[in-house]
Parts: C-alpha cells; structure tokens; sequence
C-alpha cells in the first residue's frame, strides 16, 4: 500500500494546450481521492499521468517512495479501470481477470485462486466462461473492476468508471465500490465529471477546472466553505443561487433583494459583492422571520419531486431556486416570501472569484 | 391494401434484384455452360435450327480432360497457389505492423507517410511494371516465382496498411493502455491484444491480397516465360489462343478451375469478411 505525492505536475501538449497546470496533491495511504470538474479541466490527464499512459512535461509523480516519471506503467503496481471498461473481447471473464497475472508470471493455481477469490467479491463467479459480449454493462463494469483487484496493485486509478451505467445501476455500484475500498484498503485516485459521486465516494475531493486544482477537501468541508464561486456552484446539486450585490452600509443589496449584511462581512461597506445562497439555505419564511432577513419573490416554475420541492424565482432578473419541504402548497405565480439565514449566506469577490 | 403492398415489394425489390442476379450471374453461367459444351456445338451459328445457345444437350468432359493433358494447367494452378499465398502472407505480415504504427504512433511525418503510402496504390501496374521488370533483370529472378512473390508485395502492401490503418483505429485506445498497465509492453500488447482483436480486419485484408494476386495479369505476363513456371491467367491466355484460334472449351475450363479457389476462399470467410469491411469492435 501506498501514498502517491503529486509535485508541480504540468501537461503540455504540442499543439501548445497546457491541458494540467501545477497540480500539488498529497493522496494519503488507503485513502480514495475523487477528482472532478467539468470535461476539459484535466482530471483524466492527471490520472492518465499516474498511471504513465501520458507523458510528464515538468513536475513529479511519487508512489509510495518510488519517483515514477519515467517509469512505463507496468512497472508502477497501479490497476486502471476505464470508462468504456476496456475488456478484451476475444477473451473470457476469467482470461481477462488473468491475464494480468498471466504477463507477471504467477503460477497458475495463484492465477485461479485470485481469479476465484475476486469473482466471489463481486459476485461474478457464474459469468468466468462468458465473453465481455456476453455481459450486461454492469457485470462488463464488475468484470473491470475484478480484473483491477486480481492484481492486488498499491494505487487503484478510476477514470469515470460509472458513466456509461444507466442511473440506477450507477448508484448501486457507487455503494459497492465503496464497500469494496473499505475492504481492500488500497489507495484510490477516482476521477469522475458527477459531484454526487465525488461527494459520496472521496474521503477527499480535488476540483479542477481549465487545469488548474480550484480546492480540495472532505466533501462536506468543499459544500460547507467552498473557496471561491465555482467550486460553489459546482459542489450541490441544484446548485448554488448566485446574485451580484452591493453592500450598503449594514445592508446587501441588489435589484429586489435587501437583506441584513452578517457581521462578518459588514464592514466592507460600498464593495460590489456576489451573494451565494444554496437552494437548500432558503424556507417560506413564518411569522417569526424578521424582514431583513427575507426576500419577495413571485414563484416561476414549481418542480414537486416527492421528497422535496424546487420553488424556481427570480430575484431582479436573476433566476433563483429555492428547495423546500414536500408540505408547502405553493402555486406558480403566487408570491412568496423566503427566509434566508445569514449564516449560509456565502460572499465572493467580482473580479477573483474568490470567498470571503 | 395488402396487395397493393405486394405488388410494390415485388415491384421495388425482387424486380430489380432478379434483374442484377442475372446480370452479374451470367458471365458464370456462360463460362460454366461452353466449359461443357461440345465442339460441334460450339463453333455452330445460333441461325441453325435446333441450337440452343443457353442450354447443352450433349454435356462433354473433353475440354477438361484436354486442358489437363495438353496444357500444364495442374502446375499452373500450383504456381498460382504458392505465389498467392506467399505474397498475400508477406503483404499481411508488412501491412499488420505499418498498419498499426501508422494507426498508434505518434512521429514526425506519420500523417504524410500515410498519404504517401495511399499515393503508390495509385500509381498503375502499367506504368510500375517497366522500372520493376529493369529490378527484376538486374537481381537476377526473372521467370523465377521470386519474381512475382517479390513484386505482388508493391501493390498489395499498401492495400493491406491501409484497410488494417483504419481498422486499427476502430479498437479503443483503453484496451491496449489497459494491457499495458496489466503488465504488457507495447509490442506485446499489440500481438497480444491488437491483432486477435483485428482478425476480422486482417481476414479481410488478407482475402483482397490473394484475390488480387491470384488474378494479376501483366507482372505474371511480363516476369515469367517458361510455360511450366506460368500462372493460371497468363498460362489460359498464352497457350490456349494460338494465333488467331480461340480454344474456347478449354480457354472457359480453364477460366472455370481458376476461379473456384478464389470462390472457396471467399465463402468460407464471408461473415469475417463483412464484419471486416465495416468495421467497429465493442469492448
């Protein structure tokens, strides 16, 4: 097992795309890091570059205490499971599973008993004798995953390995997987464009975006105090409300918004802001809710999902989202009033984006 | 309603196909029928009464038991054979690889050798075959199988790169960077990994070579002169139609053994051969 130090790493490629700019990242033994972003943002590149199918331009790759750069990946004890789950087609379940074993040199009762003792794991066991065309895209993505543990490597490198599954089977293998890693206790770097899976499977999270690492985190740390205005916006799902205002002496204003600026940040009387508020920071307010602390609106569009409500609005001409509890009655068209609490109020700066 | 979709399918489909079977088919027919067909019947004017230009009505063996004896058409089979198998088998061997690195690797210059390697594909055997013939003098092999087993390669490996090129490009990157990671180096993946993917594309690649060199004409007519080292296109050509007499019977016997290997081999592998041509995996 293996911790892997990630060192001012930098991809350029010839057409001059700096695709990874000085990523610095510490991914503890056992631990399961998750990277995400929006496509573009380089995550794929940077785990490509761990696993050394892509070149290094500066900056350095350790695992465990082994500089890798130069080493090809099959000298670096990695596995990979890939998003299109790469299974060889012309061999079955079991060949695939083995075959990594095989080019090692393992005797083959070593090769079957890990083959067996992976298959049980995930419950393949029945499939060994089929051809990866013979397989549902889940057991395709189990198959990846087996023939991923077989080899019992220090580091496991995930590229989107759950985005050609439909919705549902998506979250049942995001449980399993991380079922599995708390059993196998082998460091995982998982790289993924869908926040619900970074935020449910990473003991950390990175968020990238244009190359360049925006924070990491536990997930509950990026949701609770994002760095700056994309990691908001792109942590929580709807995402977060984000209005351009103006603070006023105590007050943050903009076009059909006054409310009562926390202490904070009241001192920066005059500085043109954006207010963050989560969908999920917002009620119908009550009785008790002081006017300084609500907001009037007319509701748009109202989303009734069972479990909860999406209440769309429009805050001046900015279109806002309100979640509310499943008991509120409200019709499209009708005017609300909604309490926000100053604590879960987030500020950023206009120019560098960046919280306050 | 019914049956005026009847008449359409008829007229829309097996109209139009019975109309292209014939025409594709009788060339064959005609080949097969005078291969059979008695002299008497042959050299007859059809303003004869009683003649039957479509059909036989005294089927002989006696074209293929001439064209066996008088002709060394057994050993021309065999040249056939052994050129065939041996060049397609060199231009596959040579196409895999270019194939693959042309398809892969990433070099300076990768894309303009694939363009130029397409370019000699077009350059005519009529106009290549004047240069080769001085190469062929000078190293010596003429009327020797060398002589074509080494040039068929000129025309046919540009063929095989290209048609294994785009193939190759049809099986995702991630099984090979896969193989790799399990422990495979890159030539290692590729033998391992690429080319039992590839089968379908090399079949095909490979069916198109032998059919290609089991039919050519002007290198077997220029490179080789003893008759006994002829193929089975020129030695039909050269030796049945002396001056101006056209041994039909034996000429179509001739014409008609030729093409049954070709028809086996295309047969046998029709459904890889499809799958080949259009391509695609799934992982």
């Amino acid at each position: 097992m293996a911790n892997v130090t990630i060192k001012n790493l930098n991809k350029n490629y010839e057409n001059g795309f700096h695709a990874v700019k000085d990523v610095n990242l510490e991914i503890r033994d056992k631990e399961f890091m998750v990277l995400v972003g929006p496509s573009g943002c380089g995550k794929t590149t940077t785990l490509r570059m761990v696993a050394g199918l892509e070149e290094i331009t500066s900056g350095q790759i350790r695992i465990g205490e082994n500089v890798v750069n130069d080493l090809p990946p099959m000298d670096r004890n990695i596995a990979m499971v890939f998003q299109n789950y790469a299974l060889y087609p012309h061999k079955s379940v079991f060949q695939n599973m083995a075959f990594g074993l095989q080019m090692r040199k393992y005797p083959p009762e070593e090769i079957r008993k890990r083959v067996q003792e992976a298959a049980e794991i995930l419950g393949i066991e029945a499939l060994l004798e089929r051809k990866p065309r013979q397989l549902s895209g889940g057991q395709r993505q189990r198959v990846a995953v087996g023939r991923a543990i077989v080899r019992h490597p220090e580091v496991f490198l995930f590229d989107e390995p759950l985005s050609n599954l439909d919705a549902k089977l998506r979250v049942q293998m995001r449980v399993e997987l991380k079922r599995l890693h708390e059993r196998l206790e082998t460091t995982a770097i998982y790289v993924t464009h869908d926040q619900v899976e970074a935020m449910t499977l990473g003991d950390r999270v990175v968020v990238m975006k244009d190359g360049w690492v925006q924070q990491v985190g536990e997930p509950l740390g990026l949701y609770g105090k994002p760095a700056n205005k994309f990691v908001a916006g792109f942590i929580g799902s709807p995402s977060m409300n984000f209005v351009d205002v103006t603070l006023n002496g105590g007050w943050v204003e903009a076009k059909g918004l006054r409310l009562k600026a926390p202490a904070r940040i009241a001192a920066m009387s005059g500085r043109q802001l954006t207010l963050g508020v989560r969908p999920e920071a917002l009620r119908i307010a009550n009785g008790g809710d002081p006017a300084e602390r609500c907001l009037d609106s007319a509701v748009d569009v109202v989303e009734p999902l069972g479990n909860e409500i999406l209440l769309n609005f429009r805050v001046g001409a900015v279109p806002m989202v309100a979640r509310v509890d499943p008991g509120v009655r409200v019709k499209a068209h009708e005017n609300i009033r909604l309490a926000v609490d100053p604590e879960r109020m987030h500020f950023f700066e206009q120019g560098s984006e960046n919280a306050l | 309603m019914l049956i005026e979709r009847k008449w359409k399918k008829w007229l829309n489909f097996h109209l139009p196909m019975t109309v292209f079977i014939l025409f594709t088919l009788f060339p064959f027919y005609w080949m097969a029928i005078t291969a059979f067909r008695p002299d008497g019947e042959l050299y007859r004017t059809w303003r004869q009464p009683n003649a039957s230009p479509l059909w036989t009505l005294e089927p002989t063996l006696e074209h293929l038991k001439g064209l066996m004896q008088t002709t060394a058409f057994p050993q021309w089979m065999w040249n056939t054979m052994l050129i065939a198998i041996v060049s397609t088998l060199i231009s596959l061997v040579c196409g895999m690889f270019a194939g693959y690195a042309l398809a892969r690797l990433k070099f300076r210059g990768s894309e303009f050798l694939g363009t130029a390697i397409f370019i000699t594909y077009l350059v005519p055997q009529t106009l290549l075959f004047i240069p080769l013939a001085d190469i062929i003098r000078d190293m010596k092999l003429g009327n020797t199988p060398w002589a074509l087993m080494l040039t068929y390669p000129t025309i046919l490996i540009p063929f095989c790169t290209w048609l294994l090129m785009g193939y190759f490009k049809t099986i995702p990157k991630e099984l090979e960077e896969c193989a790799r990671i399990d422990g495979a180096t890159r030539f290692g993946a590729m033998v391992r990994i690429i080319f039992p993917v590839a089968i379908p594309g090399i079949l095909s690649a490979g069916i198109f070579a032998f059919t290609l060199s089991w039919n050519e004409f002007i290198y077997a007519l220029v490179f080789m002169s003893s008759a006994e080292l002829k193929t089975v296109p020129v030695g039909v050509v050269s030796e049945l139609i002396r001056g101006d007499i056209f041994f039909w019977g034996q000429l179509m016997a001739g014409a008609l053994l030729g093409s049954v290997p070709v028809a086996i081999v295309y047969s046998f592998f029709v459904e890889y051969y499809v799958t080949g041509l259009t391509g695609s995996v799934k992982g």
